[in-house]
């Protein structure tokens, strides 16, 4: 199952602010994007439309076979198609503090997909192993350290067996020593083929992961394309002040 | 979680559980002699198959301040103490007087008649006027097996004199035929047998002119309803409603249109120290058995009323929170009606409104139990609201985002977690109830409250059945407080 992404013209607003401007990206499966930018840019919300946690107001947004309208006029089947297709990571990220590790991980798949206890148990060894946290196995969340909540999250998403992850500022909220620790676990799944959709400020990380940089600012998209070209030579002088106040 | 689902469902279920109401809606069997006894219960004249009486009426009145069904179960006169001492029947009423030899066997309500006997004899024979001058005389008199006027004649003349009856008519037809001399009885049986006076609808006229009363009436005694005596709860439940009968002038009522009446009749109204009464005080033992049983019924209504508060709660908060406008409102609507009534309009209202209005009659018992749930179920849907809204946007969108459904996403994600911050204030909630729980002596539920007013309108020992009734409260609320406490502190450190 591969399912490519393409959004046409989205048009968001809140009251007066247009939050998305006519936006228009297509992102083939497999591919690893970076969404940059200022903040109140649009990143997030840009990545919270494509599951339909954020609706908008024009365009429309195709993911595979499934088509997201405007405003809320999806239907809640095709929603939660699309969400079980491509998980998201948050940067606060959200587990669920009353289960252990491992109920995290199996609440889904055998709640949504209905899969049995036991498949859905070995799901969760295998990918808590995948994400260096099979020893943590029974902690409940508020035991664990922020880059270890995060591999959960993480594992919890792919527990799902999704084509994709949408990642929403994920190692924000990470120490330094952290961020490795859960962005070498997103290296591992782009090796697998997996689309990943990210909110960041790591332009380290972008320009060595990402098949290509999408630079939004004030709802529109200011420049894309390779990491090479937007973030070494960017052509705007907008895009450059804000290289230079993120590097610094 | 789908545990606790189930509890609430269980519990609401139990609430309204039909065996519960069924119990308590099963007819009364009363216990009485069918063979005759004018004036208390007969066949009507025109309709044999009709029964009617003095005790015919009161029964009714009873029944209607029960709202139960009471039967007529035919048992033999000189046997009702043993058939209510069997369980046969669930109370004997058939002018059973208030004697210490009943009591033995037998526990009674108050009083509803006070009685004396008559001694009649033919007309215009004029050898005697008193037990004594029969006595003296060696002469023969009849009364009825069984009651209270055999143990007066045994005092004063000997067996072979007295000769015992099963029926009235028989007593009368022998005293005519001249097999007996004289015949003693209760007054209100001389009025109707005796008396020629045409006003008497039902009095006996085959008999008219034939007998007369002869000197005063004498040996004061008191009718009352036999119960078991394990049986407190149907003791107190028919003591409740005969007190009821007899201070509206219910009772005057009867008695008067049965020609019963004399102004002697009012000291019904006030506690009279009949046979029972005047034993003395209550032991520790008799009363704190008493009050436990109270006790148990306050446990009962606070568990049941809550359950049903609690598992009513949920389906209003969520109405409130996620309904679609019209059911939003309706939710607020009810929050705000039941927030705003006292509780004790509520249950007057259930108790005494309803039947008047859409003719629904409820067990005392459901009343109270609805009246508290839904009064409760307003506050703990706030609570529960507050529970829900504090758990944050990000686990919704955390499990709308791994394909989780709302519904889902509520029952397993968002509503455990809320638990802990629901808990704390329903048990402070629960601990109100139980003391609120007191008020449902007002429709006649008995519960620890209305247990300690009934025993201390009896007895003289306010301190000591006060003291016990507070502790028995204490025994029982001062743990949940503590409960509620641990509770609170345990889930705000986490």
């Amino acid at each position: 199952m591969s399912w490519p992404i393409v959004l046409r013209n989205v048009t968001k607003r809140f009251g007066e602010r247009t939050i998305l401007d006519n936006i228009s990206l297509s992102i083939p499966p497999g591919e690893t994007v970076a969404l940059i930018g200022p903040s109140g840019g649009g990143k997030s919300t840009l990545l919270r439309c494509l599951n339909g946690l954020n609706t908008f107001d024009a365009g429309d947004i195709e993911i595979g076979p499934h088509r997201l309208a405007p405003d809320a006029r999806n239907s809640s089947d095709d929603l939660q198609t699309v969400r079980r297709s491509f998980g998201m990571i948050f940067q606060d990220f959200q587990l669920f503090p009353h289960m252990s590790v491992r109920e995290n991980v199996v609440e889904a798949p055998t709640r949504v997909l209905g899969l049995p206890p036991k498949d859905a148990d070995e799901r969760a060894t295998r990918l808590l192993q995948r994400v260096g946290m099979a020893a943590h196995a029974d902690a409940y969340p508020q035991q664990l350290s922020g880059g270890q909540k995060q591999r959960v999250a993480i594992a919890r998403a792919l527990a799902m067996e999704p084509v994709g992850l949408l990642c929403d500022e994920i190692t924000s909220a990470l120490d330094p020593e952290l961020k490795n620790e859960v962005l070498s676990v997103l290296e591992d799944l782009k090796r697998d083929g997996l689309t990943l959709i990210l909110v960041t400020h790591e332009i380290g990380f972008a320009r060595r992961a990402a098949d290509r940089v999408v630079m939004l600012c004030d709802g529109k998209i200011l420049e894309e394309g390779p990491p090479a070209q937007v973030l070494d030579q960017p052509k705007s002088e907008r895009l450059g002040l804000f290289l230079r106040r993120v590097m610094a | 979680m789908d545990k606790l689902f189930t509890f609430l469902l269980a519990t609401l279920f139990l609430a309204f559980s039909p065996t519960l109401c069924a119990q308590d809606k099963r007819p009364l069997k009363w216990g009485i002699d069918l063979a005759g006894g004018l004036p208390y219960f007969f066949g009507a004249p025109d309709n044999p198959d009709t029964y009617i009486g003095f005790e015919v009426d009161l029964i009714d009145a009873l029944a209607k301040e029960l709202r139960r069904e009471i039967n007529p179960e035919n048992k033999a006169f000189d046997k009702l103490i043993q058939f209510v001492d069997r369980g046969d029947v669930d109370f004997a009423m058939n002018g059973l007087e208030i004697t210490p030899d009943n009591l033995q066997n037998a526990r009674f309500t108050r009083p509803y008649f006070i009685y004396r006997l008559q001694l009649v004899s033919r007309a215009k024979d004029a050898r005697f006027t008193t037990l004594k001058e029969c006595a003296e005389q060696g002469l023969k008199v009849g009364t009825l097996g069984g009651s209270a006027a055999v143990k007066v004649l045994k005092a004063h003349l000997e067996d072979s004199q007295i000769k015992p009856y099963e029926e009235q008519d028989q007593v009368f037809d022998d005293l005519s035929a001249k097999v007996v001399d004289a015949v003693l009885v209760d007054v209100p049986i001389a009025l109707y047998y005796v008396v020629g006076d045409d006003h008497i609808e039902h009095r006996k006229k085959k008999y008219t002119g034939k007998f007369q009363m002869v000197g005063p009436s004498f040996a004061e005694g008191f009718y009352g309803i036999a119960i078991k005596k394990e049986n407190d709860s149907l003791a107190t439940e028919l003591d409740g409603a005969l007190g009821r009968v007899i201070e509206s002038g219910k009772l005057k009522e009867i008695l008067e249109k049965w020609h019963l009446w004399s102004p002697e009749q009012y000291r019904l109204y006030s506690p009279i120290r009949t046979a029972e009464a005047s034993s003395g005080s209550l032991s520790f033992v008799d009363y704190f058995r008493l009050l436990l049983k109270g006790a148990g019924m306050t446990v009962f209504l606070s568990v049941a009323g809550m359950a049903l508060a609690v598992a009513l709660g949920l389906p209003i908060a969520l109405a409130r929170l996620y309904g679609p406008l019209p059911l939003r409102w309706l939710a607020i609507g009810y929050i705000e009606f039941f927030r705003g009534v006292p509780v004790l309009l509520l249950l007057y209202f259930l108790y005494f409104g309803l039947p008047s209005l859409v003719d629904i009659k409820l067990d005392a018992h459901v009343v109270a139990i609805l009246g508290f749930g839904l009064n409760y179920a307003a506050y703990e849907a706030e609570i529960y609201r507050n529970g829900i809204q504090s758990i944050p946007i990000g686990q919704w969108e955390a499990g709308a985002s791994l394909g989780m459904s709302p519904f889902l996403t509520f029952r397993r994600i968002i509503f455990p977690q809320s638990i802990r911050v629901i808990l704390p204030p329903m048990t402070n909630d629960f601990i109100a109830l139980f003391k609120d729980t007191s008020l449902v002596s007002v429709i006649a539920v008995i519960e620890l409250t209305k247990q300690y007013q009934i025993l201390t309108n009896s007895y003289d020992q306010h301190l000591a059945i006060g003291l016990t009734t507070a502790a028995l409260y204490l025994v029982m609320s001062v743990p949940l407080g503590y409960l509620s406490r641990y509770l609170e502190q345990r889930w705000s450190k986490s």
